[in-house]
């Protein structure tokens, strides 16, 4: 925990594969995985609400599944993939915004149909909806909405959310249509 | 809020987590998914010296199902046991109950075992342990023991698991041939926390109830099955003896929960909420138990 006579809390060195990259930094046992991409990995695009798991935004993809990373430490993803909202597009530099065909069909879904206003709450929805996209391609209006049902946001009344959720649906069809063309 | 400075133990094995929380005791914490665990951290609501990680431990994530039980490892994930195809056909009433548990992003990291070593009252998977009369395995400094549910809970966030002890996996109890089973509970937003909550079992045989039971989410301040057979056995799902059971069952809800208010429902409310969640849920079972037959 801490050192008797400095008073310094132990360090942990840990290495996380972020957006396919290895990263490493010496933390202490309580630095929560959030923390950890946005103060010591300087990914800053994961967003910070509630820090207890209701809200979302801090949502990112560990070993491809949704995960809470304020509901987790750093020291736990030892050696695990996390994916963040960075991470989604193909564009070169992960913090310069993606444009046109760089950015993943969510993150073209949400520009086309304003599923955001202070984009506060959009990372936690990019990689929440990215994921579900993966499992179930094609959702009802109805199973959107369930999609999202975990995440908040306080600007946009959800309905362009939902919208966008369909409109990405669609993207990722059209994509793959193109590729096999 | 950050959680307060603790060491971090990360054991490999059932063996050395035992020998870890043995050391530490009371000053110790287990931390599994930490979707309960951590919020209470980072709000400082607790701030134990030495965490105990289990998420290396091996051999812990398995479901494996046999004809009396499904037996959930300690590090399954809720989302794994809802996806689970084997635990759905031995025990629908699994997979029922936990898409009823929080959202997906917290189901993909929170145990079904931990939840049940939480024994939150408002936590569905403790409910559906008592419903399917399960037993909790537990490892300690002294050897493995078995713990029946309903010695198990003892009260609001409350076990019988000593500071030292770890619930490796649970038992959830497989039902006769004949039974159907449902699920239902009403929150505020879909994946919050019920306001209240039922689960039952409905046993069919050559066509009328032969046996019945149910427990609840919120309603009770630890889990408890209540015994719905006097009132429906014999009865004929479906017929006009059949709701005039359901009226006897009303009034047995009502005697049996002790709802608390809060900001989210009152007593009351929670009270009649159960009782036409239950009703509800009577008639799906047994619709389940006839299609079973
Ligand atoms: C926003 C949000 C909403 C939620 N909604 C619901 C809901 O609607 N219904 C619901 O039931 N739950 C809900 N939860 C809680 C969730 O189900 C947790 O996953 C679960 O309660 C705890 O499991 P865990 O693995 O995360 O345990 P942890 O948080 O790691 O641990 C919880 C407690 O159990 C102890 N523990 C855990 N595993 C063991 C073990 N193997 N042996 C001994 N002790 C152990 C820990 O020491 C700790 O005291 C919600 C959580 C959040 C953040
Ligand atoms: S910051 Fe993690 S869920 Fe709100
Ligand atoms: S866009 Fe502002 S919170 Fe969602």
């Amino acid at each position: 925990m801490t050192d008797a006579t400095t008073g310094a809390e132990t360090l942990h060195d840990v290495t996380v594969t972020v957006n396919g990259v290895r990263r490493s930094a010496a933390v202490p046992a309580r630095r929560l995985l959030s923390d950890f991409l946005r103060h010591d990995l300087e990914l800053t695009g994961t967003h910070v609400g509630c820090e207890h798991g209701v809200c979302g935004a801090c949502t990112v993809l560990v070993d491809g599944a949704p995960m809470r990373s304020c509901l987790m430490f750093a020291v736990t993803a030892q050696d695990h993939e996390v994916t963040t909202v960075e991470g989604l597009c193909s564009a070169p530099d992960a913090r310069v915004a993606p444009t046109g065909e760089s950015m993943n069909p969510v993150q073209q879904a949400f520009a086309e149909c304003h599923g955001l206003q202070c984009g506060f709450c959009t990372p936690g929805f990019l990689t929440t909806v990215t994921a579900y996209l993966e499992e179930n391609p094609s959702p009802t209006s109805e199973q959107a909405r369930e999609a999202i049902s975990g995440n908040l946001c306080r600007c946009t009344g959800y309905q362009n959310i939902v919208k966008s959720v369909l409109r990405a649906a669609d993207i990722r069809t059209e994509r793959a249509a193109e590729e096999l063309s | 809020m950050k959680p307060a400075p603790f060491v971090h133990h990360a054991p490999v094995s059932v063996e050395e987590a035992v020998s870890v929380l043995g050391e530490v005791g009371h000053d110790g914490k287990v931390l599994a998914g930490g979707q309960s665990l951590i919020p209470i951290l980072n709000m400082r609501l607790a701030s134990p010296g030495h965490l105990v990680d289990i998420n290396r431990v091996t051999g812990l994530d398995s479901v494996e199902v046999t004809p009396e039980a499904v037996r959930v490892g300690a590090l399954v994930r809720h989302a794994g046991l809802e996806r689970s195809a084997e635990a759905y056909a031995a025990l629908p009433l699994l997979r029922q109950a936990l898409v009823n548990v929080a959202h997906p992003a917290i189901r993909n990291r929170g145990t079904t075992v931990g939840s049940i070593a939480h024994a939150d009252a408002a936590g569905e998977m403790p409910a559906i342990l008592a419903l399917t009369d399960g037993v909790v395995e537990v490892a300690g400094p002294s050897g493995s023991r078995e713990v029946a549910w309903s010695d198990f809970f003892l009260g609001a966030l409350e076990t019988s698991l000593a500071a030292e002890e770890l619930a490796v996996a649970v038992r959830f109890g497989r039902f006769p041939a004949g039974t159907g089973t449902a699920f239902t509970e009403a929150a505020r937003r879909h994946g919050d926390y019920a306001m209240a909550g039922v689960g039952v079992a409905v046993t069919v045989t050559d066509g009328v109830v032969s046996g019945a039971l149910a427990s609840f989410v919120s309603v009770t301040d630890v889990p408890s099955v209540l015994d719905l057979g006097p009132a429906l056995d014999g009865a004929e799902p479906g017929s006009g003896e059949w709701d005039a059971a359901l009226d006897t069952v009303a009034e047995a809800v009502r005697g049996h929960v002790e709802p608390e208010g809060d900001i989210h429902a009152s007593a009351d409310y929670r009270r009649m909420l159960v009782t036409e969640l239950t009703r509800r849920a009577l008639p799906r079972a047994a619709d389940r138990a006839g299609a079973d037959t």
